[in-house]
């Protein structure tokens, strides 16, 4: 297990001071100014080294995104664009992040932009935190106050601004190029790629778009060095990573653990094990909703990192692990996800915009056994015809979670169809019983 | 120029070609529906998908993938069939499928492309989508259930038309194109959005269910509501106008129609003069055309020619002008004009009333002076070239005239003469804008010309062209835009002055005085009829309108629907419409009818048809003869110095909906003056 | 129906203008985007015009399309495409449950029968008083079921505690925030499983 000072987010929980005086007495804003003069080739490959991929969750290698932006300064300004639209069902680690250590943030802002020459960096969080940006803003005034950002940030010499963009509910803006139209007041449509971000981004200048968690990281990783958090986890699977476990186990929570921690003692080790024990697992979706579902008998051994979990036709996603006991009705559970992809969908393309609707009403009618057999087959061919077809990733996100459904559990769903169980089962032990 | 292989063929394009654009060039078309060569990529639709590696191992929208070296592409490998079929499917599942009573049936992108990519069956049994039927205004209808949100009108409206009034509302399948306020697009090319629509959402409201296109004659043609001299196509089907569209001609209309052009057609069926008629009694009575003849050839028989003016509006073709400029000449009068409006232009110099570079050339251009004109209304296809020009950046626009929304960024200097004649001295800002320039731009409407101190701004646009470096070697920006259809070819036809001969104003005069005391009215409808006195008048034209009126002759002509006839428009460009139905009753061809007249009058013209008729035109002037290139002459001096009066400049079209008889004619016209003249935009409870 | 629809028999404001505390804050929150990129600040402005006046109008759209010279019809479509927009009137509670895939385990269905008893109307409904919706996931996953209620979250519910909040909520009382279990944030329940040290 992970130990406790190998974690970078040590006041995730808020049982400490989260702003300025407990930030730096945590080691945040702490030779900063060194790192910063150690230029920015040093930057990048330090972050380069310590193997780190992406924390919002296709897991892209951050040290590469960044050295894709123009090494010099055109006629057009750089930008760093942090997105912390978290919204993918089951993760809320950025969220703690913003709230309880917002400096580790914004020092990642400072170096991550210095880096890759940006002077200008918007944090774009979804509106319903609220709170969140409250913290995130008062973290930033004391930044500023101090003169850790703004002109001459930590007597760099390098001016920085750092500004919040806030959401107004559109999981879609989650996905970098619907985040950059909404900065510049659109709607939240994904663009096309390319031109990718880092040669057109924000108002048509080069931009990078990172994670919460992968900015705030980089303070971290520059303190302990890079081989630090390349010697944790597995080969290409390095360092710490925030898990959020939620649903049927016995204390869902937050926490930082380290790559690659085998999913059966990530859930018994702290979130108090799989409510009624780990025989009354049904299954898992490991990485957020967008990922397959695994049944427990891959739960038992796989590993919680990108490579393994891909092994097994997932993904780590955003390390949201969502569990389902033997009391959870999967159709169900699908059904809801599948209602919020339409939910979500931005409209711009066909198979999306048609599909993901077309594949909920089936679910719909699955979940209450009005179907016919032969239609999981025409799910699935429809799941086919959305995946890969799309602009941007939500049409495979819809996609997956369906697919991952009939993989596993088909006998289950041919069974619901043919009558053969007719208990309709809830989400809940103590719910009533569902319509 | 980067190579790669599409379908086994290798290519080579340019670089920044995208992957369809590469297909199509060697004749390989892709589907596609969002898809559109003037409007931006949207890149939504997915029809286009194709086979792409090196890759990703999945299909990639090949109307945004910009072409790389190397690449293969295959157009219909399994994998993009598969695709495409996907695609379509998921089109059709809230589709209407109501074909039987939509007016795209049979025209209709994806009827075509379910005829390839569709199954026979839907594997869909969940319930449809509806949409509320949306209000766009009197010229275009909407069935908000057919569309496939590809965007391409919101892109049109935003981008071609400049009027960024239609959006796409809410998100996912709720996704809706609207103006969102149920208000009428206020663009005069929202025609081209029916167009545009690659289904049976935006149709043609003035040709709602009265056709299907594979009953219609197609007639090429050309449009004369402008002298833009749009290229159009007229459908028919038998003796009627059902529709007009554009046809593509790149360096004219690029592929747009102005609303007039397409939605006045049904002034082609009222107020027609389909018989003649003669003034008896102080009322115009039905006659025979011999009657009518002989009423003229009484009034004319021994006359003299300096008695006699002839006068030609701005509808008329050139066949018909140099025919009744000659009868006249054999008649001994001189007066003839052609210039109703009294505009200021010199007919002796060519580049004094020509759109010297071009409407093409608008691309070039990087800076523009437009005086006394509202291009929008005056010639809407040109005003959206210029504002093409203006989203292209490094194109300043400037206006002297009276404010107007012109759809792009311009400053406006000024509506006064002072403004004008500080920029011609050089002393203005705008006057170091233009000599900056490598290409500068000046467009002349008619507001500047038909003031009565028309000949004096002539002559200062014409020094202001030549100090400040307009006209140039190798490039004339020296642009009159004229409104009239007709203008170019009479002044080309000559269908002016001659010698000792009465100009319009001096016709009037004479007519008002007594001196000129018959008039011979070939279309013209815009002149103050009052003052032609006691006058004996013919009216030869299609339509009962103003001239017709005051008429002691009427001559049923044809519209230009109707006859083979010839066009100037502002250029200098000779086009020819063709006779796409015949004129009604015993109207007739306006060529043959002065012929016939011209034999009654016992000054029989040598022309016995219309060939003949146009090798006199091409005697008169190279412009007509296919043959020939118009000789370039060299850059003069023109216009009458003078004095500019204080007044503004301002456009001569105050609606642009009834610009003449046939608009004034048209129902649609009428209500599009209701709704946009008198901004009763608003979608009302009776006509939803 | 959904707050996020507009109501046709919903009179429109005559007119709208930010108060002028709210026009400062519009005036900090356009400077952060560079100049010639006002329309970047189309969402917050939208956001403050509907704080102000409880719900998004059009008189009120159109006044932030004026305002940053953008068209109308760019401001529609975002106030029409980000559901957190209230196109309506909404009831004096607004009460947004999720019930997404891990709120609804652990029983979010609970929460909206808590709600259900309390206010008498069937959630999804709105009126005066009160309006019950559902939202998509509100990113609070590990403190399911989650109500947001006035920029705040309440996390942790069970039936009972549901109805005590809206018991409070529907009585003027004060609330408190956060785990309505008394749990410290995200942390495992009954105390932490690493930085136990520092906790």
């Amino acid at each position: 297990m992970l130990q406790d000072r190998d974690r970078i987010f040590t006041n995730l929980y808020g049982f400490h001071d989260p702003f300025l005086k407990g930030a730096q007495a945590r080691g945040d804003w702490d030779r900063t100014k060194e790192f910063l003069g150690n230029g920015q080739e040093w930057i990048i490959e330090q972050v380069k080294e310590s193997g780190m991929r992406g924390r919002g969750g296709a897991g892209f290698p951050t040290g590469m995104k960044w050295s894709f932006m123009p090494k010099e300064v055109g006629e057009r300004p750089h930008y760093l664009v942090v997105n912390a639209d978290e919204g993918e069902p089951g993760t809320c680690k950025d969220r703690d992040i913003m709230r309880h250590d917002p400096h580790k943030l914004v020092e990642g802002c400072l170096i991550a932009s210095y880096s890759m020459r940006a002077h200008t960096c918007y944090i774009y969080i979804r509106g319903e935190f609220y709170r969140e940006a409250e913290a995130l803003q008062r973290a930033i005034d004391e930044a500023y106050d101090a003169g850790l950002i703004g002109k001459n940030a930590c007597g760099s010499g390098f001016d920085f601004d750092l500004y919040i963009h806030r959401g107004m509910g559109a999981y879609i803006c989650g996905e970098e190029t619907a985040l950059i139209n909404s900065i510049e007041g659109k709607k939240g449509q994904p663009r096309l790629k390319p031109p990718f971000p880092a040669g057109v981004g924000v108002y048509g200048c080069p931009t990078t778009v990172n994670n919460v968690e992968s900015i705030a990281a980089v303070p971290t990783i520059l303190r302990r060095g890079a081989s630090w958090f390349a010697d944790l986890g597995r080969p290409k699977n390095s360092g710490t990573k925030l898990f959020c476990i939620s649903g049927h186990v016995n204390k869902p929570c937050n926490v930082e653990e380290e790559m690659g921690i085998p999913l059966r003692e990530l859930i018994e080790k702290h979130a108090g094990g799989v409510r009624g024990g780990w025989d009354n697992l049904l299954a898992i979706i490991p990485g957020g909703s967008s990922v397959p579902m695994l049944p427990k008998s891959i739960c038992d051994t796989v590993l919680m990192d990108f490579d393994s979990l891909r092994e097994v036709q997932s993904g780590l996603g955003t390390a949201a692990v969502i569990v389902m006991d033997k009391s959870t009705d999967l159709v169900r559970a699908i059904t809801r996800l599948a209602k919020f992809y339409t939910h979500e969908s931005c409209g711009q393309c066909t198979p999306c915009r048609e599909g993901t609707g077309w594949m909920w009403r089936v679910m719909e009618r699955m979940s209450q056994g009005k179907a016919s057999v032969e239609e999981i087959d025409m799910l699935f061919d429809v799941s086919k015809q959305i995946e890969g077809h799309t602009i941007c990733a939500l049409g495979d996100a819809a996609a997956w979670p369906i697919q991952g459904l009939i993989r596993h559990f088909r006998p289950e769903m041919e069974a619901r169809l043919l009558g053969a169980t007719s208990a309709t089962q809830s989400g809940t032990t103590h719910s009533r019983a569902a319509e | 120029m980067p190579k790669l292989t599409i379908d086994g063929i290798e290519v080579e394009v340019p670089a920044g070609s995208t992957v369809l654009q590469a297909a199509e060039s060697i004749g390989i078309e892709i589907p596609r529906f969002c898809y559109h060569e003037r409007l931006s990529i949207a890149g939504n639709c997915r029809m286009c998908l194709v086979e792409v590696s090196p890759g990703p191992p999945k299909p990639a929208a090949s109307c945004a993938l910009p072409v790389a070296e190397g690449m293969i592409v295959k157009t219909d490998s399994p994998m993009a069939v598969k695709a495409r079929k996907g695609v379509m499917e998921f089109l059709l599942i809230n589709h209407p499928l109501d074909c039987p009573i939509c007016d795209q049936g049979g025209e209709c992108d994806l009827q075509d492309q379910a005829l390839a990519f569709g199954y026979d069956r839907s594997r869909y049994n969940e319930p449809k989508r509806a949409v509320e039927e949306k209000y766009m205004g009197p010229l275009v209808s909407t069935e908000m259930t057919r569309c496939i949100h590809c965007t391409r009108c919101i892109r049109f409206a935003t981008e071609v038309a400049g009027v960024p009034e239609l959006g796409a509302v809410g998100r996912g399948e709720h996704m809706e194109v609207t103006t969102y306020v149920e208000r009428a697009i206020d663009s005069e090319l929202s025609g081209n959005l029916v167009d545009l629509c690659p289904v049976g959402a935006l149709t043609n409201k003035a040709y709602a269910y009265i056709a299907r296109p594979w009953e219609l004659k197609k007639t090429e043609s050309i449009d004369v509501f402008d002298a833009v001299g749009t290229n159009i196509r007229v459908d028919s089907r038998g003796g009627e106008v059902m529709r007009v569209l554009p046809r593509i001609n790149e360096d004219v209309n690029e592929e747009w129609l102005a609303d007039k052009g397409r939605y006045a057609i049904d002034g082609l069926k009222r107020q027609r003069l389909d018989r003649p008629y003669v003034r008896k009694d102080g009322r115009l009575q039905p006659a025979t055309w011999a009657e009518a003849f002989g009423a003229i050839a009484e009034r004319v028989k021994g006359a003299s020619g300096s008695s006699l003016a002839a006068i030609a509006g701005d509808m008329a073709d050139a066949e018909s002008m140099v025919l009744l400029r000659d009868l006249m000449t054999s008649l001994g009068s001189r007066s003839l004009d052609c210039r109703q409006d009294g505009a200021a232009l010199d007919p002796t110099q060519r580049e004094s009333y020509l759109f010297n570079s071009g409407i093409a050339g608008i691309d070039q251009a990087d800076a523009l002076l437009i005086v006394g004109s509202n291009p929008r209304w005056e010639a809407p296809v040109i005003n959206a070239r210029i504002r093409k020009r203006t989203l292209r950046g490094g194109f300043k626009v400037a206006m002297i005239g009276e404010p107007r929304d012109l759809t792009y960024k311009h400053e406006n200097l000024g509506a006064g003469a002072d403004v004008l004649r500080q920029v011609a001295a050089g002393k203005h800002p705008f006057a170091d804008v233009l000599k900056a320039a490598e290409r500068p731009m000046i467009i002349l409407g008619m507001g500047a010309l038909t003031r009565p101190d028309g000949a004096a701004v002539l002559a200062l646009a014409n020094t202001l062209a030549t100090d400040l470096g307009v006209v140039k070697d190798g490039w004339n920006g020296f642009n009159v835009l004229h409104t009239a259809a007709a203008r170019v070819g009479g002044l080309e036809a000559g269908f002016v002055p001659g010698p000792n001969g009465r100009n319009i104003a001096s016709i009037l005069q004479g007519c008002e005085s007594g001196a000129v005391d018959f008039v011979y009215l070939l279309g013209a409808d815009e002149i103050p009829m009052a003052r032609l006195g006691k006058a004996f008048v013919v009216y030869q034209g299609s339509h009962g309108d103003a001239g017709a009126m005051r008429a002691d002759v009427v001559l049923p002509g044809a519209a230009y629907t109707e006859k083979d006839a010839t066009y100037v428009n502002t250029e200098g460009r000779c086009q020819r419409t063709h006779r796409a139905v015949f004129p009604p009753g015993d109207a007739r061809e306006d060529w043959a009818i002065l012929r016939a007249l011209s034999e009654v009058l016992g000054h029989k013209l040598p022309q016995d048809s219309l060939a003949q008729v146009r090798d006199r035109l091409a005697s008169v002037s190279a412009v007509f003869d296919d043959d020939t290139a118009v000789p370039a002459s060299a850059w003069g001096t023109f216009g009458e110095p003078g004095d500019l009066a204080d007044a503004p400049f301002e456009s001569v079209i105050t609606n642009y909906y009834m610009t003449d008889p046939i608009s004034r004619a048209s129902r649609t016209m009428a209500e599009c003056t209701e709704v946009y003249g008198k901004g009763n935009q608003q979608r009302t409870g009776t006509n939803g | 129906m959904s707050s996020h629809a507009p109501d046709p028999n919903v009179p429109e404001p005559a007119s709208f203008a930010f108060t002028e505390a709210n026009m400062a804050e519009a005036t900090k929150i356009i400077a952060k985007y560079p100049q010639g990129r006002q329309r970047s600040a189309v969402m917050p402005l939208l956001d403050i015009a509907q704080r102000q006046e409880g719900w998004l109008s059009r008189t009120a759209m159109d006044y932030v399309a004026d305002l940053l010279s953008v068209p109308p019809i760019r401001v529609y479509e975002v106030a029409t495409f980000y559901t957190m927009y209230r196109l309506r009137p909404t009831g004096k509670h607004h009460i947004e449950l999720c019930t997404n895939i891990a709120c609804w385990l652990r029983g979010s269905d609970d929460v909206k029968r808590a709600a259900e008893d309390v206010f008498g109307v069937p959630f999804g409904s709105s009126n005066d008083d009160v309006t019950l919706e559902e939202v998509e996931c509100a990113g609070a996953c590990v403190n399911a079921p989650v109500v947001a209620y006035k920029d705040d979250y309440y996390e942790d519910l069970t039936y009972d505690t549901a109805k005590a909040l809206f018991e409070a909520m529907k009585d003027g009382k004060p609330l408190t925030p956060g785990s309505q279990i008394g749990r410290q944030t995200s942390c495992p329940e009954g105390g932490p499983t690493t930085l136990k040290e520092t906790a």
